[in-house]
């Protein structure tokens, strides 16, 4: 019939105004549904009904862990150092060639150390593929969660440098609990790996000097060998 | 930079042995793939291509430079819209100080805008076309900017990574290395003050021919009805720009008219205003950095894009990925067809009027989408989630569950809501229907894809016609729609719909757990010599990519076939009779992306 699909139309917008405001009664006792995180993941989830809105900046969705902006550098507190070895692999592989390194080289003998001299990023080149935390072998850049940057000025400001870009590895550890524990656990394998290759080091180098003890005295000493 | 020109001459087979046995020494076997056709016999080879051996359907023209054989080769890629699979490969290669080619469009009228865009780009000029000039470029520009000896301002070095970013590397901006961009060229005539922009003059002067052509003047009397008061007047007819700034344009792109009071009698777009030259911006990266590019072809639909590099690029490597990885990149696909359509659906009702009612409820879902890209991507536009044998990351815990309430709960019934309220909503039927007609044939000749070539009647969709990935295990229908017009070109997107949401129930059900990339990700992906065209169903059409490798860690060819530009070709077709605010529901009907179209 003539007129019906538009007050079907009409019907379908004000469900959606209802619902809002009997989802807003349902929430009124555990404190409201704006404001609040919890009512905030319903609102915005696939059970979602009503309004389905977010009022940024005052509510802000929680940004999954594997969410990237842009890189950050990680110093690792525990060996008071940089993770990072300026191999260069970020750089290399930087779709829009934002990265910009300097190598350290030893004043002395004039070899490459493994530490950055400096780290730049232009931010207003990066576009956020998180290549370089992709490829990175020593999980020393990765990408940040804080996506509020806006600032006055284009230029300068906006070219961070490696004191800029570095962060506590704590701070890596608080934004992605995940990834953190997988390197956790690589490095405990590592580690274990290295004193498993030094303890049979230690083990052939004992009994070889055991074995030449042994040409060299004609009564071998049992102990020796043995522990 | 070798030349990727050297390759054992193979056997001609099938299709391609007719044709040498039709055109003897005109046809010979080409480097790689496919044949290379003497330019004399080429419109001769193509009617024979089309009408004799059925690959009636011409899905991508691009041209390569081979810089140091001073030749520029275009290459066609034919496909067979009655029996699928593979493509039919033909070139023709041109001296490059002057390249002149014969133009297929008298053969294929969709070759118009590849072929314009191939002068534009590459400066081969293709006799008897009826309206050769640039299309992504602006008139006046100096040189063809994907020719290998062309440098853009700014230019720093030919491949990427670039030597100044390490071991010793400063930051500095390029506009302070070039300050006065002095490395830019000019003709030697140029003198800026007197220059003036030719590109709107060129358009009007056009219509104004065809004017004289047809023997219309442009003042015409209005023929009275019944021979009233009206029938001493005289009537003119307009030439109007609609755009580029419009909403109705989908971003900056704009369409010149020819009006015969409201009706359009002549229609042209006018494109490139978000044109970056994109495929210069591969070759000059390695392969792996193009995969975040693509993102932003047509950013509606990241993964697709995604998927479709990806492909490509293991043709050449010789890579297959896992299983799970294979399923995470349908699952993926699928949504991302999900999340496109509801918002062209949507944005079909803003151009109807309904102003962004039902596109707000439509992208409802798609918001629910990017949340789940966010989750597994890291971002929800510019996913940049496939890699060359598999994909960047696996799925976080819960990521597959949350998808299953989404995929088996709220998107059946979301879409049935679509249909409901839209479907037979008497204004976008009194709207929609009978609108924008496009006929099957035109809807081959000029090389439509996706839902515009499907709600033509032409039921072809890569997925069946040349599975790829693992399209071949699941159970879903190829959507078709059957008149041709608006209507039909939004109920199948619909219908579409409904199909991903079956193929997005089998793959959750289906996926296995386990590795999600095929040997180690390498961060200079080193590629074989060779050429691989390789083409996804993108949720606007046919999205192929046609690599060239000459072994090197750059591409030295990669070209894109965008759906959006290329549909944009039968514009005109579906346009001529209708009136001005029909033009603004047709062109929402194609679903363009200025990213993709513009590149």
């Amino acid at each position: 019939m003539f007129g019906t699909g538009v007050l079907r139309g009409l019907g379908v917008t004000f469900k959606h105004f209802v619902a809002t405001y009997v989802d807003d009664i349902a929430y009124l006792f555990r404190g409201g549904r704006y404001y609040n995180e919890k009512a905030l993941m319903q609102r915005q989830g696939p059970k979602a009904k009503g309004v389905f809105t977010v009022q940024y900046p005052e509510e802000k969705l929680p940004v999954p862990e594997n969410f990237r902006y842009l890189p950050f550098l990680i110093y690792d507190t525990t060996a008071n150092d940089d993770k990072c070895t300026s191999c260069g692999i970020c750089a290399k592989v930087c779709p829009p060639q934002c990265i910009w390194i300097v190598r350290t080289n030893d004043p002395v003998t004039k070899r490459p150390v493994p530490q950055p001299a400096e780290f730049y990023i232009d931010t207003t080149i990066c576009m956020q593929c998180g290549f370089c935390a992709e490829f990175c072998p020593f999980d020393a850049i990765k990408m940040d969660h804080d996506y509020e940057i806006a600032t006055f000025e284009r230029f300068q400001t906006l070219v961070f440098d490696k004191q800029k870009l570095t962060k506590p590895d704590t701070y890596h550890a608080a934004i992605h609990p995940t990834d953190w524990a997988r390197e956790r656990v690589e490095l405990a394998e590592k580690a274990a790996k290295e004193a498993e290759k030094k303890r049979q080091a230690e083990e052939k180098a004992k009994a070889a000097a055991a074995a030449k003890a042994a040409a060299a005295a004609p009564q071998p000493p049992t102990q020796g060998a043995s522990s | 930079m070798a030349n990727p020109t050297t390759a054992p001459a193979a056997e001609l087979t099938g299709p391609l042995a007719a044709l040498k046995e039709k055109f003897g020494d005109a046809v010979e076997p080409a480097d790689f793939e496919g044949v290379t056709i003497d330019p004399a016999h080429l419109v001769e080879a193509a009617k024979t291509i089309r009408d004799d051996l059925g690959y009636g359907y011409l899905s991508s023209i691009t041209a390569v430079d081979y810089v140091k054989d001073g030749q520029m080769e275009v290459v066609y890629h034919a496909f067979s819209i009655d029996k699928g699979g593979g493509p039919l490969v033909f070139k023709a290669r041109t001296p490059r100080d002057n390249a002149v080619l014969p133009s297929l469009t008298s053969v294929w009228p969709g070759a118009d805008f590849q072929e314009r865009e191939a002068w534009d780009l590459f400066g081969v000029k293709f006799e008897g076309h009826p309206n050769l000039k640039r299309i992504l470029m602006w008139e006046g520009f100096h040189g063809h900017p994907m020719r290998k000896d062309w440098r853009e301002a700014y230019y720093e070095q030919d491949n990427k990574p670039f030597d100044s970013r390490w071991p010793g590397g400063y930051h500095n901006r390029a506009e302070d290395r070039v300050p006065w961009a002095d490395n830019v060229s000019y003709p030697a005539d140029f003198d800026p003050t007197s220059f003036v922009e030719e590109a709107d003059a060129a358009v009007y002067e056009r219509m104004r021919q065809v004017e004289v052509v047809q023997g219309q003047p442009l003042t015409v009397p209005v023929s009275g009805a019944n021979g009233d008061a009206a029938a001493g007047l005289k009537t003119d007819q307009l030439v109007v720009n609609l755009g580029p700034q419009h909403p109705s344009t989908h971003g900056v792109f704009r369409m010149v008219v020819r009006l015969d009071g409201e009706t359009i009698r002549e229609l042209e777009p006018v494109v490139g205003y978000l044109h970056r030259n994109h495929e210069q911006i591969g070759e000059r990266n390695t392969y792996i950095q193009n995969m975040p590019y693509t993102d932003r072809l047509d950013y509606i639909s990241s993964m697709s894009n995604n998927l479709g590099y990806a492909l490509t690029v293991e043709k050449l490597i010789g890579v297959k990925p896992p299983e799970r990885a294979e399923y995470l990149r349908v699952i993926m696909v699928e949504l991302t067809r999900i999340a496109n359509h509801n918002w062209a659906i949507g944005f079909l009702l803003n151009d109807l009027g309904a102003f962004f009612t039902p596109a707000l409820y439509a992208i409802e879902e798609r918001e629910l989408i990017l949340d789940l890209f966010e989750a597994a991507a890291g971002s929800r536009m510019m996913c940049n989630y496939m890699r060359f044998g598999g994909v960047a990351l696996d799925v976080p815990p819960g990521w597959l569950e949350k998808c299953r309430e989404i995929v088996f709960e709220r998107l059946p019934r979301k879409i049935d809501h679509l249909d409901t309220f839209l479907s037979g909503n008497e204004i976008i039927r009194s709207r929609c229907m009978g609108v924008g007609y496009l006929s099957p044939e035109d809807a081959i000749a000029y090389s439509t894809a996706g839902p515009v070539l499907r709600a033509s009647g032409v039921p072809y969709d890569v997925r069946r016609a040349e599975p790829y990935s693992i399209y071949d295990r699941f159970q879903f229908d190829v959507a078709v729609r059957y008149n041709g017009d608006v209507y039909d070109r939004y109920l199948i997107r619909i219908d579409e719909m409904r199909q991903s949401v079956r193929i997005l129930q089998q793959a959750l059900d289906q996926i296995p757990e386990g590795e999600i990339q095929a040997g180690k990700k390498q961060y200079s992906q080193r590629v074989p010599a060779g050429q691989a065209y390789g083409r996804v169903e993108n949720p606007k059409g046919e999205l192929g990519f046609y690599v060239v490798s000459d072994g090197s860690a750059n591409p030295y060819r990669y070209h894109i076939r965008a759906p959006s530009f290329i549909n944009l070709t039968a514009l005109e077709r579906m346009c001529v009779g209708y009136k001005v605010a029909d033009t603004v529901i047709i062109l929402g009907s194609i679903d363009i992306v200025l990213g993709e179209t513009d590149r």
